[in-house]
């Protein structure tokens, strides 16, 4: 067997006792109709989807896009996590994750906490309470974070498996807009499992996150406003599966001054050759 | 002295009058939602599906409901 297949086999990673093999977790928000959301999905082989909880009167009906949800999930078997979008303290989140845990009959919970109106920025304080309470009860707690160092580590220490920085504001498509906070976090926290959250507006951002060795990343907008958001959901399954092998592969260092590839012996082959 | 036989709640920011002695699994009911159809909070605190029959609804209470949507 070639090495280069060891390198794509045997890549599951897990949330608690789940095992994934997908490293693109797919938002469900923004599609221009359920049938293209479905289609998304497939081409994305995400084995997960998020979704959200919405006060009845202002949901007013959705169109069938949670049915459609539901069905491909059924088919794929994948899996969902719900959010707390829209949650701007620890105890409004907290409910609405018993509401979705309800609602979804899931213990995952994607937690949002947001502390400023004007970036989305997570309420490191209001997050971090939320997280306790919520792994206290039972629930498995993806935090959507800021690069913060010290909050990341105290959102591990309160019992989260994983972590969800941000890796610019939510709906931004800037990419990675933090390199060296985010190397940082991956280098202090090396156990950590760490999935890019927002921010993330094409394949290449995404695939960047890979080669910094996130294990995953989770996207929306990126996809659901694309022109062609199921042939930009399959880009970012590609983006993201090359973006793990050449983490896996090794990507080199890089050089500050030029390094010649092609093996001459440092003489320019010609010269003094002329008569 | 009359007896009072209607409350005023608030549903979803609203108000909204019912009989007295209404639960919160009636108001479900009572707007067309399939018990499983959504999630119920009283007073900002969540209230789980089965103990919906157990809470009768009192004048001022505040009840949101939620509902399933796509999400990031």
């Amino acid at each position: 067997m070639l090495r280069e297949s060891l390198i794509d086999l045997d890549d599951a990673w897990q949330v608690g006792d789940v095992t994934l093999n997908s490293r693109f977790l797919l938002g469900s928000a923004g599609y221009p109709s359920p049938q293209v959301l479905r289609d998304a999905i497939l081409a994305a082989q995400t084995q997960v989807v998020t979704v959200g909880l919405k006060r009845t009167l202002a949901a007013a009906g959705d169109n069938g896009f949670i049915a459609i949800v539901r069905q491909v999930l059924c088919e794929t078997g994948a899996r969902l996590l719900p959010n707390t979008a829209g949650c701007r303290s620890a105890r409004e989140a907290v409910q609405l994750a018993h509401m979705a845990r309800e609602f979804y009959d899931t213990p995952w919970i994607k937690l949002e906490v947001v502390g400023d109106e004007h970036t989305l920025q997570p309420d490191p304080f209001e997050l971090l309470g939320a997280a306790t309470q919520l792994v206290r009860d039972g629930f498995t707690v993806f935090p959507y974070c800021t690069d913060d160092l010290v909050t990341c580590r105290r959102l591990l220490d309160a019992g989260c498996p994983l972590l969800m920085p941000w890796g610019a504001p939510i709906g931004s498509g800037q990419g990675l807009l933090n390199p060296f906070a985010l190397r940082t976090l991956r280098e202090r926290l090396p156990d950590a499992t760490l999935i890019i959250d927002a921010g993330i507006g094409a394949p290449s951002h995404a695939a960047q996150a890979l080669e910094l060795g996130f294990d995953a990343v989770l996207l929306n907008s990126a996809v659901a406003q694309a022109r062609e958001p199921v042939a930009m959901a399959r880009a970012f399954r590609l983006a993201i599966d090359a973006g793990r092998t050449a983490r896996r592969a090794g990507v080199m260092a890089p050089q500050d001054f030029a390094v010649a590839s092609t093996p001459v012996g440092g003489e320019p082959l010609l010269l003094g050759a002329a008569p | 002295m009359r007896a009072v036989v209607e409350i005023t709640v608030t549903l979803d920011g609203q108000p909204h009058s019912l009989p007295v002695g209404t639960t919160l699994a009636c108001l479900v009911a009572l707007l067309g939602h399939p018990p499983a159809g959504v999630s119920t909070a009283l007073n900002g605190v969540f209230v789980p599906r089965g103990q919906r029959d157990d809470r009768v609804l009192a004048e001022s209470d505040a009840v949101l409901l939620f509902q399933p949507i796509v999400g990031g």
